[in-house]
């Protein structure tokens, strides 16, 4: 059987085909991530390119309105931007940092899970107790925490260069301690299992055994985290870029968009933040409904 | 008349490559004051007939036919609420591990209380002194003072006591023992059985004791029935099932048991391991690992039917 | 057998486990550090090609001495010996440390699920360096075919096996670093018994043909009757009893070993017929934390006297079995 053969007949495959509320994130989650990662190609407009904007195209309501234009089918912002072409454009800035801050996350906790739980003793207390710590305050507090300091420790043009890994950093620190509070966990477990005490007898290196033995089985929950908190990851840049510590809006990510769009608000023009707000809410919730499906899936007890 | 009658007892889980099948035609009785000896190796069906008769079936498994009696009446198609007054009243059941049968938040002589008195009409005070009797009954020294204590602070011996007098207060008829003293050290073991042992005898209680060691059951039990598959492979008197075997694979598994009395230099051994359920063999469950299979055996399935001095499921007797 | 070669020696060997709470708790509790003495003073040797047993009941420390005996800890008192040096320095040189190898009891934890059977069994190989590229492979197919599996089983991963099949997998990677001494502990405690039977088989079998030391560990006299030549009898961390397995099945000297030859239930006895006398030994196994004084088997022992409340009893040797009781020291035993 091949791979893709034997994927498809697995259990989660299965578990997959037979849940109406994952099919549906999926499809959803296959849009959004189609359009933004086709933007360059299928957007009506490039909000990016300054010297296509038009200042008698600003505001133009949707298309649907008596006032709409059919070259921008969900209107445009005040500056004459293309609103679908600006969130088909941001969802991908979100999509990298969020991406980006979880993978961090993930292998920061990933290495301090490992290394606590392996060793215990003085360095696990140490490293838990730190842990425990940051989690006492919400993420997004550390975000804006962290991205202060950064941002003010570097020279101006390079902070400016390097903004979205600053944010990337920000918000990746902002979510390592579950990442390795489970990990830690799962080794502590396994560490203790008779197939890792037979690699210790053969006298592997504890470095060896932790990336070959103990890594490929703590990873699971890993996965299910992941997921889960790259939803939250990209709400923590929308609400960073919605604040203002974020991106600039000549690179404008989804957050970026609904603050510019939110000063209209009152003022009638609400699609300029309605439409990047709904993208947001259908990105994030297809994430967590296909992470919460996953960890069904993985849990042998609800099986 | 028989305390319990299984009659072709099947149980089934569904899924999603179709419809396994647990159980195959299981068929018993229990006669007063009977101890049955269930044996077989882990995954023949011997836990699960105990779940079936006792209407505690794990989702999705469910009953696909047959039916169990007791004292001559159904209860394998009996309403959840019905059911669970016959459990405990009628029917007491012991578990492998006595911690997930006591409850950690109340004091044991709570938990005998009320059992008791769920289904017996006693006063507090008469509950409470009979709580202390059990307890005495099963060996708890300093049963007055330590009827207030609570399931940790036993040893797992001492706990399997407390279970053992939980499943008794009652009175049932019949108890179910799954597995009571395979989490127990070999001299607490001893106890444990002697004490069951005699007090369903001082009761004349019947007792289905399920459990994979062939020496508990040779020490405690009447009668025998080996499992394997799903199905009852062999039935007969304790003596003549580990002494005369008729079956294939008893006699394989009687002489695959190291004993104490005598060192040989190879134990006898079945090749092979028990078909999963999902991949059964036709015929005689047994056929791919029988020394002694022909073709009738490959293709057609066999019921028990006398043998020699007891029943087996073997075409050899037909 | 003429060659009566000393494989593993112990010598009084004691570990302790610190077992107290963590330093925050027991400073608001007040109390002090409390250490669990899981094996005390325990001698034993090993002789190249046989099988010396540890039996007991759980707690009794017998699974302790199987990891020391393979450095996965090291002793707090004593020493062990392998080839005539000390265990640490020996397991420094991998020539001496692949010359020992383990075997677990549950056929479930000790495979990792994520690897495949072939990769499982060529760890040792390649952590030892003993065979390159193809040849590593070749030899896996070899050890799975002596083992009783097939050469192709090694595509597969340990959840498409039996726990006998796993068991059998075990076997193959403890063999494949080609050790000499193999610790097996508990090794068929988790299997049905005519799985059992195949597995106690097999390791005879390998016994026979590759001179294999076992040193057994087991909570099954039954089981260690069949496996041994050399049986150590355990209790509390001690061992109570020590000498030819035929010696102390014929005549059990020490109180303990006689109760639990006497309290294991025997399909000899269907039907109530022919039945040994059964007495089931009367309480518990107290708390390996704080032993009781003296003879650590003094409260269940129908022999104690006031000598045994007081005084630890030294191994004393009665024809070629050695027993720690003061009863069987003063005759008293009988």
């Amino acid at each position: 059987m091949s791979a893709i053969a034997r994927w498809l007949d697995s259990d989660v495959a299965y578990s997959f085909r037979r849940s109406p509320v994952a099919l549906m994130a999926a499809l959803v989650l296959a849009i959004i991530l189609a359009g933004a990662v086709l933007a360059p190609w299928i957007a009506p407009h490039n909000p990016l390119d300054l010297a296509s904007l038009n200042l008698m195209d600003s505001r133009i309501p949707p298309v649907w309105d008596a006032e709409g234009q059919r070259s921008f089918p969900l209107g445009t912002d005040d500056q004459g931007r293309d609103i679908l072409s600006g969130i088909m454009y941001g969802v991908r800035i979100s999509l990298v940092i969020g991406v980006a801050s979880v993978i961090f996350a993930i292998v920061a906790g990933i290495a301090v899970g490992l290394l606590a739980g392996y060793a215990g003793g003085v360095l696990d207390a140490v490293l838990m107790r730190v842990a425990d710590i940051q989690l006492t305050f919400p993420a997004i507090l550390i975000a804006l925490l962290v991205d202060g300091v950064v941002t003010a420790a570097l020279p101006q043009e390079m902070h400016e260069r390097l903004k979205t890994q600053v944010l990337i950093f920000s918000i990746g620190i902002s979510f390592w301690p579950q990442f390795a509070r489970t990990v830690r966990g799962s080794t502590l477990v396994e560490r203790g299992r008779e197939y890792v005490m037979a690699a210790r007898v053969i006298g592997l290196s504890s470095g060896r055994i932790m990336l070959t033995h103990i890594l490929p089985n703590v990873l699971g929950p890993v996965f299910v985290i992941g997921t889960l908190t790259l939803g939250l990851a990209i709400l923590s840049e929308a609400t960073l870029s919605f604040l203002g510590v974020g991106l600039p809006p000549s690179s404008p990510s989804v957050g970026t968009l609904i603050r510019i769009g939110n000063d209209f608000l009152f003022s009638g023009e609400w699609w300029m933040t309605i439409f990047p707000g709904l993208t947001l809410v259908l990105l994030v919730l297809s994430i967590n409904l296909l992470g919460d499906w996953l960890r069904d899936a993985l849990n042998p007890k609800l099986r | 008349m028989n305390v319990l009658d299984v009659e072709n007892l099947t149980v089934e889980f569904p899924t999603r490559r179709g419809v396994l099948r647990a159980l195959d035609h299981v068929s018993f009785s229990i006669a007063p004051g009977e101890v049955l000896g269930v044996v077989g190796e882990s995954g023949a069906g011997k836990s699960l007939t105990g779940a079936a008769i006792i209407g505690l079936l794990e989702p999705p498994g469910r009953i696909g036919g047959g039916q169990v009696l007791l004292q001559g009446h159904r209860i394998d198609d009996l309403p959840y609420e019905k059911m669970r007054r016959i459990r405990g009243k009628q029917i007491g059941a012991i578990f492998q591990d006595p911690l997930t049968t006591l409850n950690p938040l109340y004091s044991v002589g709570r938990q005998l209380i009320e059992t008791m008195q769920t289904h017996l009409p006693l006063s507090n005070a008469d509950a409470r002194l009979r709580a202390v009797r059990w307890l005495e009954d099963v060996g708890i020294p300093a049963a007055k003072q330590r009827i207030d204590a609570y399931p940790h602070e036993f040893s797992g011996g001492m706990r399997q006591r407390v279970v053992i007098a939980l499943a008794l207060c009652a009175e049932p008829r019949l108890v179910i023992a799954d597995e009571p003293t395979t989490a127990l050290d070999v001299s607490i073991q001893a106890q444990v059985i002697a004490l069951l042992r005699r007090l369903t005898q001082e009761r004349g209680l019947s007792v289905m004791l399920i459990t994979h060691d062939m020496g508990v059951i040779a020490e405690a039990a009447d009668r025998i029935a080996v499992m394997y598959a799903g199905r009852v492979v062999e039935i007969g008197g304790v003596a003549e099932v580990v002494r005369h075997p008729s079956h294939p694979y008893t006699v394989g598994l009687m002489g695959s048991i190291p004993v104490l009395d005598a060192r040989v230099e190879r134990l006898r051994q079945i090749e092979g391991a028990m078909p999963r359920l999902n991949a059964m063999p036709p015929g005689c469950p047994f056929n791919p690992r029988c020394p002694r299979t022909f073709d009738r055996c490959r293709d057609e399935r066999p019921e028990l039917m006398p043998a020699r001095q007891t029943a087996a499921a073997c075409w050899l007797y037909a | 057998m003429t060659e009566t070669r000393t494989i593993l020696e112990a010598i009084e060997v004691t570990r302790t486990f610190d077992v107290s709470r963590p330093w925050l708790q027991r400073t608001l509790a007040g109390e002090g550090r409390r250490v669990l003495r899981a094996v005390d003073a325990v001698s034993f040797a090993v002789t190249l090609g046989r099988t010396l047993s540890l039996v007991g009941e759980s707690g009794c420390g017998k699974s302790t001495v199987g990891r020391l005996a393979v450095g996965l800890y090291a002793p707090s008192g004593g020493e062990i010996r392998f080839e005539g040096q000390n265990l640490s320095a020996a397991r420094a040189q991998p020539a001496l440390r692949r010359r020992t190898n383990m075997i677990f009891q549950d056929p479930y934890a000790s495979l990792n699920p994520r690897w495949r059977v072939s990769d499982i069994v060529a760890e040792p190989i390649r952590a030892f360096r003993l065979l390159k590229g193809r040849d590593v492979q070749d030899r896996v197919g070899q050890l799975l075919t002596q083992v009783g599996l097939s050469p192709r089983d090694g595509e597969k991963y340990p959840h498409e096996f039996s726990g006998g099949q796993r068991q059998r997998v075990s076997i193959a990677r403890a063999l494949s670093s080609e050790p000499e001494f193999l610790v097996c502990d508990e090794p068929t405690s988790a299997l049905d018994v005519s799985v059992q039977a195949q597995i106690l088989n097999l390791m005879r079998d390998l016994q026979e043909r590759m001179q294999i030391t076992y040193l057994f560990i087991s909570h099954n006299l039954a089981v260690v009757r069949h496996m041994s030549n050399l049986l150590g009898v355990m209790y509390l961390g001690r061992i109570v009893e020590y000498g030819p397995g035929e010696s102390i099945f014929g005549n059990p000297r020490h109180p303990y070993t006689r109760l639990l030859l006497d309290a294991i239930p025997d399909i000899g006895m269907a039907g109530g017929t022919n039945s040994r006398a059964r007495a089931p030994i009367g309480g518990e196994v107290p708390s390996p934390i704080s032993p009781p004084s003296g003879c650590t088997f003094h409260p269940r022992c129908p022999l104690a006297n006031a000598r045994c409340r007081a005084e630890v009893p030294r191994h004393t040797l009665d024809g070629d079995v050695l027993a720690a009781c003061h009863a069987v020291e003063e005759g008293r035993g009988a």
